[in-house]
């Protein structure tokens, strides 16, 4: 019963990890961008949403309220007046650009915040189960988690297949030259993808705030595992990198199962495994 | 007709370049005589300065040359680093002798690591990697024999025996760092002057364009993944020689093995051999100033690095050497008018 146990928990905590890997499937599908801080957003939204609740006593989850647009306008901002300046042929200083804005992002939340580990107090939300069948129990949370994720991966996909904007989104990651010829404003086009990326960390940022303990130093390894759901996927697919995203959650909840200190180790080692075998991923939809 | 036709000759190295060799060799014998003109205070920074050269010449090597941005070079400064403990420890070597065989090991270990990173690429790689260096970082914690989570000291016994005295070994320990040093930067030469070198730049370059005229990209780029990686564990392994002590998080740091060595490549100018010098010589600089800033120096570092790659993406060296035409190293070819052969056309 622990196995079966765990093995739902982890399909509830690849929700978590596929909205931290939704933005960057999103920003790589577009621009074929890798934003090394990515993690380290989604930790800045969770600090935001700390003030926010500190400053008001609002209950955790409204704080997307301002923290979704929030992140997205930054996001926008932030693409036109700097990333945008080091896209190109030259992978390195997209690279290493977002890879010293990571190292920032840390220290001056150090700086401000100091080390301490803190979380959003979700009070009833926290406690409240579900029973299933034979004392099995899924968390209000984790679920609520779970279908967030499925509800802003659909919304995701309806939007880059449905709209207008999501047609040029769609035919930028194809044909960046082309679409530029058709009048498009390449420039424009990836401050969309950047804000529609940067909401989704919101979201995440929230979430991962009321779900666990978090500190300035855990972007990191909220980016390894977003890249890695995403790859596990497959490049380009939003429901591939829910797949992975699953995987990876339920790997490191086996290996939580086996030893608490394998479970992030077991989470990596399923990578490199899918990385062998099958390196496209999953469900891929495009080449890297 | 007084047409004349010029006959041009290739030229490897400038006369800045013949001075900088000689300079260069006053510089390194200078170096080798510390021990006898600096004190020990002196000579630890120095022996810093020497590994943080290597590690710098290798993720150059990697990024600027080979076109393989790696985040994750730390895999193999503490797989150097413990190597070293067990080889020592358990195996019974002489330190340096130890540090020798870490070296050779980490740079075997490579060729998997590269099999299965070299799957990714680009931006993706350097996740790769840093992912690789993670897994590392958790294995070695679950090895108890190795002081799991917590570390491991080198024993008292192997760090008396391995010279006559503490300052002998002092001595020991800043002469290995120096070799390693000079190592680094002579190997990074050879390559380039190399047709390795050459296949690696047309690589850069263009990769379709090189493969149709028969360069194995892939081959090359391993064979520089696995030289780079030997360089970076021997230098994991003087780092803990002289630190006698070691533990996953310091083994397997990314911010200061790897985030610092890119910030200082990128500072001094990637793609060449001067800029990591002169990178990692401003780094230390800046430290002597601000050390006492904590995580504002970090703040200050990374700030400069991006702002760096955004306007001045060859670094200070890239400004000075296109200012002044400079090339202190002679890895580049110049055409040259022969002016002793200059037939009169009939």
């Amino acid at each position: 019963m622990d196995w079966v146990n765990a093995v739902v928990q982890g399909v509830l905590l690849g929700g978590l990890y596929a909205l931290f890997a939704s933005g960057l499937s999103l920003m790589f599908g577009v621009m074929r961008f890798v934003n090394i801080a990515h993690g380290d957003f989604i930790v800045m939204a969770a600090y935001g949403a700390l003030v926010i609740v500190g400053a008001t006593g609002l209950y955790p989850l409204w704080t997307m309220i301002a923290i979704v647009p929030g992140m997205a306008l930054l996001g926008f901002v932030g693409q036109r007046v700097l990333l945008n300046r080091t896209l190109g042929e030259d992978i390195l200083p997209p690279l290493l650009v977002t890879f010293g804005l990571s190292i920032i992002i840390q220290n001056v939340l150090l700086e401000v915040f100091s080390a301490d580990s803190q979380k959003l107090q979700a009070g009833w939300l926290e406690t409240a189960s579900i029973p299933i069948a034979g004392g099995l129990n899924i968390g209000l949370m984790p679920l609520l988690i779970f279908v967030s994720a499925l509800i802003v991966i659909g919304g995701l996909q309806t939007f880059l297949y449905r709209t207008p904007v999501g047609r040029v989104l769609r035919a930028t990651s194809d044909d960046q030259e082309t679409v530029r010829l058709m009048g498009a404003d390449n420039a424009r086009i990836f401050a969309y993808a950047t804000a529609i990326a940067s909401a989704v960390v919101g979201i995440a940022g929230v979430y991962m705030a009321m779900r666990t303990n978090f500190d300035p130093s855990v972007g990191p390894a909220r980016l390894l595992f977003a890249f890695e759901a995403v790859i596990i996927g497959g490049l380009g697919s939003l429901w591939g990198t829910l797949v992975g995203g699953i995987i990876l959650g339920v790997a490191q909840a086996i290996g939580a199962q086996i030893d608490p200190g394998f479970q992030i180790l077991a989470g990596h080692i399923a990578f490199l495994f899918v990385l062998v075998m099958r390196p496209q991923g999953l469900l891929p939809r495009m080449r890297g | 007709m007084t047409d004349t036709k010029q006959h041009y000759v290739v030229e490897r190295s400038t006369r800045t370049s013949r001075f900088a060799s000689g300079a260069a060799a006053a510089i390194i014998l200078a170096l080798a005589l510390a021990p006898w003109w600096a004190g020990l205070g002196e000579l630890r920074i120095l022996i810093e300065i020497f590994y943080y050269i290597a590690l710098a010449q290798m993720w150059s090597l990697l990024a600027g040359y080979a076109g393989l941005v790696s985040i994750g070079q730390q895999a193999f400064v503490g797989l150097g680093g413990y190597l070293l403990f067990a080889l020592a420890i358990f195996g019974g070597l002489h330190p340096i002798v130890a540090l020798v065989v870490a070296g050779l090991v980490t740079a075997v270990a490579a060729l998997p690591i590269a099999l299965v990173a070299f799957r990714l690429t680009g931006a993706y790689f350097a996740i790769g990697t840093w992912v690789i260096a993670e897994v590392l970082r958790l294995s070695f914690a679950q090895f108890p024999a190795l002081g799991g989570g917590s570390g491991i000291s080198l024993p008292a016994g192997i760090v008396r025996d391995m010279a006559g005295s503490p300052e002998g070994r002092q001595f020991l320990v800043y002469w290995v760092a120096l070799a390693i040093a000079f190592a680094s930067i002579a190997l990074v030469l050879a390559l380039l002057r190399s047709r390795w070198g050459l296949a690696m730049t047309a690589i850069r370059d263009s990769r379709p364009a090189s493969e149709s005229l028969g360069v194995e990209a892939y081959r090359t780029k391993l064979m520089v993944y696995v030289l780079a990686a030997g360089m970076t564990g021997l230098s994991g392994g003087l780092i803990f020689l002289q630190k006698l002590r070691i533990s996953p998080d310091a083994a397997f740091s990314v911010s200061d093995w790897t985030a610092l060595v890119i910030f200082t490549v990128v500072i001094g100018g990637i793609g060449s051999v001067e800029g990591p010098i002169i990178g990692v010589i401003l780094f230390f600089l800046l430290r002597e100033v601000a050390a006492d800033w904590g995580s504002w120096y970090l703040i200050l570092m990374g700030s400069i690095a991006v702002v760096t790659m955004l306007f001045a993406p060859r670094g200070i060296w890239g400004l000075i050497s296109s200012r002044y035409d400079l090339e202190l190293f002679p890895v580049g070819r110049r055409l040259r008018v022969d002016p002793e052969r200059r037939d009169r056309k009939e």
